[in-house]
């Protein structure tokens, strides 16, 4: 191995290992995003888990969800905080989407931001998107 | 037990708790979220570089490729191109296909004594190092790439393909990431290699076992937080964009687990140049690989050779020509 190369190599490896810094220096980087609470959402102000709980969890707990309707046609999900929810992504007022009204604006930005696929919405519909 | 698993399994148990209390319970985020990835990232890429640049100027007097096949001989000998290049091209080839495909290791071979009455020495090939190596790093790299969604915003198109061919399978929800399973299930299985194969343990030092302990540490953690105690993933994005943009926060709601996950990860990079993991950038440079096998076609000179004095037979000759003639000795040239 002649040095020439050797020094090419590691210009490589070390501009490839910084890539994270130069990348987010030349494009334009998103900010993290804000979910924002619209209607029922921003008044009622109780969810199904706390804040940091819901960020961390909502996925398995959709996924106990999904096993409890399929299976056990049990729909009502009794929350710590005494209140009953609907047991539903997209149906009825006590869902998810039926709190949460604008998918684009609530569930998306931090799918987006984080690059998560969920494929709920390959079955589910967003009720916005059918009126 | 062996002490020389027992250190770093230990020392792998302590960096986690290190980090796991010290969020916990001395609130010590800035530390091991911030601090110390950076000073692990400039320790890896000084120490790297510092490493090879070493390497590149010590010296190689010496041909000296190894050679696994028939070397370039008479037109009508079927050469090894590959196995025993004799021109840059056969090296180039033979290179590419021991980094991406680890070809030595697929010759790999073991030797045992025959169950049966013979007992006599027998070689036979022996895959699963090679499998379980192949297994191991690729599934390394899929994780290692995928972990760029925290490092770019908005994550290119890239690793979005990457993260729908390695959620293929779509189980569970957070959907199943194969690598993750793939490269946790190889690290163990080259651990258990190390444990249980007496001629490799035999062999085995605590700073063979470490990187494997740490890996396994890492993994864990990581695959613990995705799949079974779940983080707040926005949080931590939070930070991570924070580090690569040069202006770190400490989110709220992210717990332990994570800065230990962080903490172990940054240990690994600032452990890398000083230990085996640096074959990563010595295959490049391994003189058994990257030289051409020509040396009957070409001479090669020790590049450091001065320059000796000779007194060749002719020079001999020439100075004592009339005397060895007058002596009656034979001489090539008279006159």
């Amino acid at each position: 191995m002649n040095k020439n190369m050797i020094i090419t190599g590691l210009v490589i490896f070390v501009l490839a290992v910084l890539s994270p810094f130069w990348f987010n220096m030349i494009t334009t980087t998103q900010a993290a995003p804000e979910p924002e609470l619209l209607g029922r959402a921003k008044t009622e102000k109780k969810c199904v888990l706390d804040k940091y709980e819901m960020r961390a969890n909502h996925m398995a707990l959709l996924d106990e969800w999904r096993d409890s309707v399929v299976r056990s046609s049990d729909r009502q999900y009794k929350a710590a905080n005494g209140h009953t929810f609907g047991m539903s992504i997209s149906t009825g007022k006590n869902s998810c989407l039926g709190c949460h009204v604008d998918k684009t604006k609530f569930c998306d930005k931090c799918h987006t931001y984080a690059s998560v696929n969920p494929y709920c919405w390959d079955c589910h519909t967003n009720p916005k998107e059918i009126e | 037990m062996n002490q020389k698993y027992l250190i770093p399994l230990t020392a792998v148990f302590l960096l986690f708790l290190v980090a796991y209390t010290g969020v916990e319970g001395a609130g010590l985020q800035w530390f091991f979220g911030i601090v110390f990835p950076y000073v692990a990232v400039i320790a890896f890429l000084a120490g790297f570089v510092y490493k090879v640049l070493g390497w590149a100027s010590s010296a190689v007097p010496f041909r000296i490729p190894t050679t696994c096949g028939q070397q370039k001989s008479l037109p009508w000998i079927k050469q090894s191109t590959i196995d025993n290049p004799d021109t840059s091209t056969g090296v180039f080839v033979r290179m590419i296909l021991e980094i991406f495909l680890f070809r030595s290791l697929f010759r790999n071979t073991k030797a045992a004594f025959n169950k049966n009455a013979s007992n006599r020495l027998s070689y036979s090939w022996e895959i699963f190092l090679w499998v379980g190596a192949l297994a191991f790093h690729y599934s390394f790299l899929v994780v290692l790439l995928r972990h760029f969604r925290f490092f770019t915003s908005p994550v290119p198109s890239c690793l979005k393909i990457l993260e729908r061919i390695d959620g293929i399978v779509q189980l569970g929800l957070p959907g199943l990431m194969l690598s993750g399973v793939v490269l946790l299930l190889a690290v163990l299985f080259l651990l258990a290699r190390r444990i249980f194969d007496a001629k490799v343990a035999y062999i085995s030092q605590a700073a063979d076992y470490f990187p494997l302990f740490l890996i396994i540490g890492i993994a864990s953690t990581g695959l613990s937080m995705r799949y079974f105690t779940k983080v707040d993933i926005i949080g931590i994005k939070t930070l991570t964009m924070g580090l690569v943009t040069f202006s770190p926060t400490i989110p709220e709601g992210v717990g332990g687990l994570f800065y230990a996950h962080i903490f172990m990860v940054s240990t690994l990079f600032a452990y890398f140049p000083l230990s085996k993991l640096m074959h990563m950038g010595g295959i490049f440079l391994s003189p058994t690989r990257n030289m051409a096998n020509n040396t009957r076609a070409k001479r090669h000179v020790n590049p450091w050779n001065y320059d000796v004095k000779t007194h060749t037979y002719e020079e001999y000759e020439d100075h004592f020509r009339e005397k060895m003639i007058e002596a009656g000795l034979p001489v090539d040239k008279k006159e």
